[in-house]
């Protein structure tokens, strides 16, 4: 630990790691702005989501009688399941300790234990809606995780590596080339972050009606501070899916560890990218209505064929 | 007399829609019932009435294309039942069940026997609706949620004491005699099988909607059987009543359920009117209709905008509401509340309208039927909400006429009744409302439906503006009714026809007020909608029918 390489990695880890937690709530707010502005509304802000998590640490927590120590321990291994992932991520420099930790496999697997564990403690409270939507989120997400896997394979078969900071090192530092089988793959992606963000049209967040829930089902019981890292963990996910789109398809602007000078730079184009992404999400919600449920696997079925084409391709065309 | 139905002898009620009565027998009642039901009448009402010194009396209100039928049946105290015709009316069921638990006369060898109304407000065995009956005990000790009563009621209260009614459990009784409140252990209708299991959903639910409890039994997602559980708002409507002056019956006619305010207190007027033979002036009609029409374009307004936010659609959602919003403002700029509640009176309205406002309206209609063909077209278009609403809840027609599903939902499944056509009172009687219907009696008929009758209510509601002559008079007064007098108003509000039925005493106070909403005959047929649908799709196709829960629990 006493190389100055090795300390400079660790500032940046830490950075980002900070930057992220710190964002992520705002990502979502902005998703809600703009989704406000497109029907004619004011909005709330982007500060609206930090409101929240402020109001529901605040709280007392109330939980089930017949809720186990799983049930308490979940919204922990959620939170820090994400917040591992955005570590694993490069948001804004490559080459982090953390990367080398778990390649896009592994970081597939991380985002798998997040859901198993509140898919478990879902069903450990025994209402009929936490099991409803756990098993409604597990028929959405083993379909959505061989499509991801999948795009993620295109991008390592184009970089010769599954390890994320190679794919950014391989796209953004070299000369531009555009790569058909990246242009599937990434609607594919698109396809599978919705899915797996419990966005419309598979899930929608902001919605009230218990019998249609998907991800909002299963964390019904929670409240207060529960609730809340369930919530700063959700923001977290769809910052790292975002994020993990930019580093396969946009990777321009992500700095090498050390590299104070481009810092800003790096994280000025990532609050673009961030505005952009988010904006368009807020659009294709916006066009979109929610499928019914089993149009589901219709839907990421396209998404893994999509993803697979990318591939086909990349072996066609060598591209 | 044009009325058919022998042994019946009837006499004209002289309210303002063609309505006889007629006094029969018991033996006759089924009968008569099996008669009009064959002749594609249907059910409207039915409600007793506690005349201890005669006994009771029960109301059935029968409807046919002539008009209405209101049977009245004696019934003496000691024997106090009647014949069941939920067989000829699927209808009566529920009603039937709300007769026992209100006044305690029992429908004669129905097949469904259980509570409906009653929860474990009042102790089994004891009916509100009796005139003997003392101030209810809400609970005594500890109640459920943990408040502490004291020693309410005292252990010597009379209802605490009441035989059960043979065939209902004993532990109910004995719960209720050891002074704790008795569980409401609703024996709900269970479906065997592999892999079936229940879902039970409410009546606190995740949204702020009003309580109501849905049992569904599912395999998977496929919904097998749904049963409702309803009566979590009774608040005591009909038994409030009877202490209650003309003018204060008609504000809490006007508040049996919020989104049909001026359907409510216009059937009641209506109902007052009648009895009081008193016709209100010509303008105080006008304005009615008006405010009639208003009340129809801010609901359907709401509901497609809500229909849309179901599918997570939230564009038409805030587009719809902008819309609705106007609608309320112009209301409350003009005729001072945002539900016009209170604007109509027995003898007239409360509120008129000046060129000014009348302007304001005419640039209101404008801008709905630009604004909502445009919505209309969008609905129409996007896939992925077609998607959602065709095929979705489906009651074919011949099933609805079965039911006697009613109102805007039943004219979705072909069932062609609106009051405004049929029974035309004034001002509808100048106006040649047209009927909107579809047979398909989907999610998406349902949205058709709503979306014919808006821009129909902006035609009319452009025509009364036009039309709305007459003199300065807004309301005659109206103090004193003639005594045992039976006044019954019916206006087709938005969600359906609204039933008011007012019976006077000797003084000619109200005896007897009977408010009957039609979500009574629509949400049995809810729970046919569901069948076969898969669970996420309820909350659309509950909300496509959009019934009331206040005004069915009273």
């Amino acid at each position: 630990m006493r190389n100055p390489d090795q300390i400079l990695a660790i500032v940046f880890q830490l950075t980002q790691l900070l930057l992220v937690v710190l964002a992520a709530p705002m990502l979502t707010g902005w998703v809600n702005l703009c989704q406000a502005w497109l029907q004619n509304r004011t909005g709330a802000g982007v500060m609206q989501p930090y409101r929240a998590l402020n109001k529901l640490f605040h709280k007392d927590a109330v939980i089930a009688d017949n809720a186990s120590w799983l049930f308490r321990i979940t919204p922990y291994i959620v939170f820090g399941c994400m917040w591992l992932a955005a570590a694993i991520i490069p948001i804004i420099a490559v080459d982090l300790p953390f990367s080398r930790a778990a390649d896009v496999i592994a970081l597939v697997g991380v985002f798998a234990l997040a859901r198993m564990f509140i898919a478990l403690a879902a069903m450990d409270i025994g209402t009929s809606f936490g099991s409803m939507g756990a098993r409604r989120e597990m028929l959405v997400s083993f379909l959505a995780e061989p499509a991801l896997l999948m795009v993620l394979f295109t991008a390592s078969l184009i970089s010769q590596s599954t390890q994320l900071t190679h794919i950014v090192e391989t796209f953004a530092h070299h000369e531009f080339v555009l790569y058909p089988s990246l242009a599937f793959a990434s609607v594919a992606f698109v396809m599978v972050l919705l899915a797996e963000n419990a966005r419309i049209p598979v899930d929608n967040p902001s919605t009230h009606l218990e019998l249609t829930m998907i991800h909002e089902a299963m964390i019904l019981e929670y409240s207060a501070r529960h609730l809340a890292l369930i919530e700063w963990a959700a923001s977290l996910k769809l910052f790292a899916y975002i994020s993990i789109g930019i580093a396969l398809f946009l990777p321009h602007g992500i700095v090498g560890v050390g590299n104070w000078s481009g810092l800003p730079l790096a994280v000025g184009l990532l609050l673009a990218k961030m505005m952009l992404a988010g904006a368009g999400l807020a659009v294709l919600e916006a066009m979109m209505a929610k499928m019914r449920i089993f149009r589901a696997p219709e839907f990421l079925g396209t998404a893994f064929l999509l993803a697979v084409l990318g591939l086909l391709i990349h072996f066609l065309l060598g591209a | 007399m044009n009325h058919t139905y022998a042994p019946l002898h009837l006499t004209r009620i002289a309210t303002a829609i063609q309505a006889w009565q007629g006094e029969i027998k018991a033996c006759d009642l089924q009968l008569i019932c099996h008669k009009v039901s064959s002749a594609g009448g249907r059910l409207v009402a039915l409600w007793a009435r506690d005349m201890r010194a005669d006994g009771f009396m029960l109301h059935v209100l029968l409807c046919d294309e002539r008009g209405l039928l209101c049977l009245n049946l004696p019934l003496s105290d000691n024997e106090a039942s009647f014949p069941d015709i939920s067989r000829i009316f699927p209808a009566a069921c529920r009603m039937q069940r709300a007769v026992y638990d209100l006044t305690g006369i029992r429908a004669h060898k129905a097949q469904d026997q259980r509570k409906w109304l009653r929860h474990a407000a009042w102790p089994q065995g004891s009916f509100p609706l009796r005139k003997d009956f003392v101030s209810p005990p809400p609970c005594r000790g500890r109640d459920r949620v943990g408040v502490d009563m004291g020693d309410y009621p005292p252990p010597d209260h009379p209802h605490l004491n009441l035989p059960p009614y043979e065939g209902e459990e004993a532990n109910d009784r004995s719960r209720t005699e050891s002074g704790t409140q008795p569980q409401d252990d609703y024996p709900f209708v269970r479906v065997e099988g592999q892999g079936v299991h229940e879902i039970p959903v409410g009546p606190v639910h995740a949204g702020i909607i009003e309580p109501g409890h849905f049992r569904f039994s599912v395999v998977g997602e496929k919904v097998l059987r749904l049963e409702e559980r309803l009566g979590y708002t009774h608040k005591g409507i009909e038994k409030r009543f009877e202490s209650m002056s003309l003018q204060q019956g008609a504000k809490l006619a006007g508040r049996v359920s919020g989104d049909s305010t001026v359907a409510y207190a216009w059937a009641y007027a209506m109902a007052i009117e009648s009895i009081a033979h008193l016709t209100p002036p010509d303008m105080a009609l006008w304005l009615r209709g008006l405010f009639l029409e208003r009340e129809r374009i801010a609901n359907h307004l709401g509901d497609l905008g809500y229909l849309g936010n179901d599918v997570a659609f939230s564009f038409g959602f805030a587009q719809f509401w902008i819309l609705k919003e106007q609608v309320l403002r112009n209301n409350a700029r003009l005729f001072g509340h945002r539900y016009l509640m209170d604007v109509i009176i027995p003898g007239g309205v409360t509120a008129g309208i000046d060129e000014a406002g009348k302007k304001i309206l005419l640039a209101e209609c404008e801008l709905l039927e630009r604004e909502v063909r445009l919505l209309q077209r969008l609905y129409e278009n996007h896939a992925g909400v077609q998607d959602r609403f065709s095929g979705t809840g489906c009651v074919a027609p011949k099933l609805a006429a079965q039911l006697g599903l009613c109102g805007m939902a039943g004219r979705a499944s072909g069932q062609a009744w609106d009051s405004r056509v049929q029974f035309p009172c004034a001002p509808y009687d100048k106006l040649d409302v047209q009927m909107a219907t579809h047979s398909n009696g989907d999610v998406a008929s349902r949205v058709m439906v709503r979306f014919d009758e808006l821009f129909e209510s902006v035609r009319l509601q452009r025509d009364i503006l036009m039309n709305l002559i007459g003199g300065d008079d807004l309301a005659y007064p109206l103090e004193q009714l003639s005594a045992n007098g039976l006044g019954i108003g019916m206006v087709e509000g938005w969600r359906g026809e609204v039933m008011v039925a007012i019976h006077t005493d000797d003084a000619g106070r109200l005896d007897r007020v009977h408010p009957h909403d039609p979500s009574w005959q629509n949400w049995p047929v809810l729970e046919h909608a569901i069948m076969g649908n898969i669970v996420p799709d309820f909350p659309l196709i509950n909300k496509s029918f959009n019934l009331s829960y206040s005004g069915h629990d009273l």
